[in-house]
């Protein structure tokens, strides 16, 4: 009796200690288990925005996205998985590569998400598994945009690519604090517009919050939030005109820079040779890789704005106004031209390019005729200070501003340069080098056509831009290039002087490309230039056909037109061609011709070429 | 006569104790509704508990008609009968999910271990209450061993939760029979001894690995820890008033592992939350009170040791089971009495039940 008090006394503690570890549990922990329930329970899967689209100035759409099928397979859901492989092998036709790739993805993908076992099938692939779905318990067709460029090789010097975001990528977004936006994000701009308005087309990403269950299946959406596209860019380029210049540059090495003189828009950036950017999408091969890195003609590099070439005479304009300004010439006065310039007591004698000289010249024939003993004397007097302080703000030794990463300053030489990076003092010599482009002189494609666009523009200077405006479905935003400050002038009409010259250089006789551009409906202005990459001595003669291609002259030409109300500034350069007049301005002849004629005009008529 | 008296003698009639009858039977409802939602709303399984209710039901009452005379008579019989079929289970048993429990007799496979949960309480009961009480030392001794002998068999089948119940129900009955607090000590002291032999000579290395995880299941969440962590969260995140019937996201979504057997308990705590699991204690501490007054009541000692013997082991069932699934116990496989799915336990508790009403209905007999 006794001892059943005692007994129902200890039951009675027991519970009290059951209760009370219950109440502790449910009570106080509460919030501690209601959260790991939840955690245990709800599984948030983030939703990649479509990238946005980009288009040229007319509309026409130059990245898409298309969809592409991959055939994915969650191992753990499958009842037998070799006979599962085996099986789709045989009715998709997957090479035993395609499974060994799986079996190494497998170990790196954690469980019961699902492995990709082949990318980009086919419609029929598609419906051929459709149809035996059934029969593959654990497979699935994961459809997912990927990145598209429908003109290929001819845009990806401007467009760039995107390609799979790698460990480098992860630690900038992180740094930029951006990573969790990009969790469901497979590519990542790597090059071109699509690398500099990475932030603008990659839009917001969304999320669904899903119940799952214990095997990590989803049973239903609780909750989704829709990612926000990118945005649509709107570039100035022509594609048109773009298509034009790089079929006239296709199995050359060189570039092609066109502008509108209007707002600086960039019209067509040719880079030739190019490559298709969309290998690089899925993930090229090692083999085309390397293929492109080991090619001697280099089609990696953007030429246009990374390819680093001395100016040589198409400067000269510049160089014109530069001594105007200075009142070191005058548009009256003459000076003689033997053939040759010689620094005073010294006795190196500069050669002009016309071994007999060009006799009595002004500033309009030395442009003309590109008389390099006129400018021998004016850099001689100017000075490299000068010449370097006049040059920069024409935009030389200096970032365009372009919208893509990939741009050279090249180099505009002074003193304080050549100290620093040869220890050296500046010579005199030297000067006299700079004076027709040439020396330590280099510059890009896009810096020359852009001096010119300044020029053109007497004075005002606004950044060239690939891109014209952004579109986020609801508001079609111009974005205007930023002005910088203009060049002025003392006296103003030293812009017309030079461009007064280079319109004589193609429409006088005597002008060093008049042919090129003999007969056209519309009036070009122009400048040529022949850089020597390879040094002559004092007293040897050029001979083309004995010089390996490497080292013959680039040929260079810068353009404008019409010359009254200029539409297109452009720059052509050829590596290896020889003279500018006779290789590059045709090209430029060809695509004025196209631009201003359209394309069944052909060549306007009377057109001759060397 | 009056109609209260009448009433009572309806029911007398048929040996039955309607207060705890209907205190097993609220336990039954309750084990009803909380399984069609730990069954994933399976009818079926709820059809299947409750043929097994109507079979345990008939088992009781069948148990309860018999005198407390003839168990005592038959006693020796059906403890010998267990040890052999014990015995026989090591030699011949079936294996089944690492354990040799189930003795296939041709038409139907059981396990002899359940015989024993009743046997051993009315053998040690029968010895105890045939000598002087309380008990000298010698014959405690003797009762520890009628009840430690198929306990360690059962142990080596392995079957600790088995094991742990049966040695309880013969442990209660000396405590029952007042043994000496000395005694009791001395078990104690015995019991702790024992500990040491079971983990190094009896216990498996899943049943060692239960054990560690208990002491610290965070330490493999994907492991062995992984039910206990399931079920501890089930618990808490039921809260005070739970998530509500059939919207208990850890066991309709899979997370609780056996969660229609032996945790079935923290389906409950999830879904009616910590007033739903002191109802649920109420209804036992009920059960149990009420075993307690009719053991009290008994007139003969064998039924005082017997009748309080097959009470306390109903509430250990009930302390280990909740012990085990909110984290304080180890993982020994106890079902939640009369509320966990699943066969035999639930007739041989029921069963227990009839010999209890068995034991309370026949005193009269006595006194006439």
């Amino acid at each position: 009796m006794r001892r059943s008090v005692v007994s129902l006394t200890i039951v009675m503690v027991i519970v009290a200690i059951l209760l009370g570890n219950l109440y502790y549990l449910q009570v106080k922990q509460f919030e501690n288990y209601a959260t790991r329930s939840n955690d245990n329970r709800i599984r948030v899967v983030p939703i990649a925005p479509p990238r946005g689209l980009v288009y040229d100035r007319n509309g026409v759409l130059l990245a898409e996205n298309i969809p592409n099928f991959t055939l994915e397979i969650i191992p753990e859901n499958t009842d037998n998985l070799e006979q599962l492989l085996s099986d789709l092998a045989e009715l998709l036709e997957l090479t035993p590569n395609d499974i060994e790739r799986f079996q190494t993805q497998r170990k790196q993908i954690r469980r019961f998400n699902p492995v990709p076992l082949k990318s980009q099938l086919n419609e029929q692939q598609v419906a051929l598994f459709s149809v035996n779905q059934h029969r593959f318990p654990g497979a699935s067709i994961d459809a997912s945009l990927s990145r598209y460029y429908p003109y290929g090789a001819a845009l990806t010097h401007v467009l760039g690519y995107v390609a799979r975001i790698n460990t480098r990528d992860v630690a900038r977004l992180e740094e930029q604090g951006i990573r969790a936006n990009y969790a469901a994000t497979r590519n990542i701009g790597k090059l071109g517009i699509e690398r500099y308005y990475e932030d603008i087309l990659h839009g917001q990403a969304g999320y669904q919050e899903v119940e799952v269950n214990n095997r990590g299946r989803v049973l239903r959406t609780m909750k989704v939030v829709p990612p926000i596209p990118g945005k649509d860019l709107h570039l100035n380029i022509d594609i048109n005109l773009q298509l034009k210049a790089k079929q006239l540059l296709d199995g050359r090495r060189g570039s092609a820079v066109v502008l509108d003189p209007v707002d600086s828009g960039v019209l067509a950036m040719v880079s030739s040779p190019s490559y298709d950017p969309n290998l690089f999408v899925n993930g090229i091969s090692s083999k085309d890789y390397s293929a492109l890195l080991e090619s001697p003609h280099r089609p990696l590099i953007n030429r246009a704005t990374q390819g680093v070439y001395p100016p040589a005479s198409t400067i000269k304009p510049q160089l014109a106004v530069m001594g105007l300004e200075l009142g070191l010439v005058t548009p009256q006065e003459r000076i003689w031209d033997p053939g040759w310039f010689q620094i005073p007591n010294t006795e190196r004698r500069f050669r002009d390019w016309k071994r007999w000289g060009h006799g009595w010249v002004d500033v309009y024939k030395a442009i003309e005729q590109s008389v390099d003993t006129y400018y021998y004397k004016l850099a001689y007097e100017a000075g490299i200070n000068n010449i370097h302080q006049y040059m920069s703000e024409f935009g030389f030794g200096e970032y365009s501003g372009i919208d893509i990463h990939e741009e050279s300053k090249a180099n505009m030489p002074s003193r304080e340069w050549k100290r620093q990076r040869h220890k050296e003092p500046w010579w005199q010599g030297d000067t006299i080098s700079v004076g027709i482009g040439q020396g330590y002189w280099t510059s890009t494609p896009l810096q020359l056509t852009q001096a010119t666009n300044i020029l053109v523009n007497r004075g005002k200077r606004t950044q060239p831009k690939l891109l014209r405006a952004v579109d986020d479905g609801e508001h079609f935003e111009k974005m205007p290039p930023p002005d910088q400050e203009p060049i002025e002038l003392n006296n103003p009409v030293n812009w017309d002087v030079a461009l007064k010259g280079m319109w004589g250089v193609t429409n006088k006789q005597n002008g060093t490309s008049w042919k090129a551009f003999d007969g056209t409906p519309y009036v070009v202005a122009g400048k040529s230039g022949t850089a020597q990459v390879f040094s002559l001595g004092e007293d040897e003669e050029y001979d083309a056909d004995s010089l390996d291609e490497r080292l013959r002259d680039n040929a260079m030409f810068v353009a404008y037109a019409p010359y009254d109300d200029p539409k297109l500034v452009t720059t052509v350069v050829l590596e290896n061609a020889g003279g500018g007049s006779s290789n590059s301005a045709p090209v430029i002849r060809e695509l004025f011709d196209y631009y201003f004629l359209g394309e069944d005009a052909g060549q306007s008529a009377g057109a001759s070429e060397e | 006569m009056n109609y209260k008296q009448q009433q009572q003698s309806l029911w007398w009639r048929f040996h039955i104790d309607w207060p705890l009858l209907l205190g097993l039977l609220a336990l039954m409802g309750l084990s009803l509704v909380v399984l069609y939602s730990a069954s994933g709303e399976s009818m079926a399984m709820v059809q299947r508990q409750l043929i097994r209710f109507g079979v345990a039901f008939f088992a009781m009452l069948v148990l309860a008609q018999i005198p407390p005379d003839v168990y005592q008579r038959w006693a020796p019989l059906a403890y010998g009968v267990g040890l052999a079929l014990l015995v026989a289970v090591l030699v011949m048993g079936e294996v089944g999910k690492g354990a040799q429990r189930w003795l296939n007799l041709g038409f139907v496979t059981f396990q002899p271990s359940e015989i024993m949960k009743l046997a051993v309480p009315l053998m040690v009961a029968r010895y105890i209450s045939a000598q002087p009480l309380p008990p000298r030392f010698k014959y405690v001794a003797i009762g520890v061993m009628i009840a430690m002998a198929p306990a360690l068999l059962i142990a080596k089948q392995p079957d600790l939760g088995t094991c742990l119940l049966v040695a309880c129900s013969g442990i209660f009955a000396l405590f029952l029979a007042g043994m000496s607090w000395k005694l009791v000590g001395l078990a104690a002291a015995l019991v702790s001894g024992f500990v040491p032999i079971l983990w190094f000579f009896l216990m498996r290395d899943y049943q060692r690995q239960r054990v560690l995880t208990l002491l610290n299941p965070e330490s493999d969440p994907l492991g062995a820890g992984y039910h206990i962590i399931q079920s501890k969260i089930a618990i808490g995140s039921g809260g005070f008033g739970g998530k509500g019937w059939l919207h208990g996201t850890q066991s309709q979504l899979d997370f609780l592992p056996e969660r229609h057997t032996d945790f079935i308990f923290a389906v409950l705590a999830e879904e009616f939350g910590f007033i739903g699991v002191a109802a649920m204690f109420c209804l036992y501490l009920y059960v149990t009170g009420r075993g307690m007054f009719i053991a009290a009541q008994a007139q003969t000692a064998f039924g005082r040791l017997l009748a309080g013997c097959i009470t306390l082991t109903f509430f250990v069932y009930v302390f280990v089971n909740v012990g085990m699934v909110s984290g304080l116990l180890p993982v020994v496989g106890v079902p939640l009495p009369l509320i966990s799915y699943g066969g035999t336990s639930i007739v041989t508790l029921m069963a227990g039940f009839g010999i209890l009403m068995s034991v309370h209905t026949h005193k009269r007999l006595y006194a006439q």
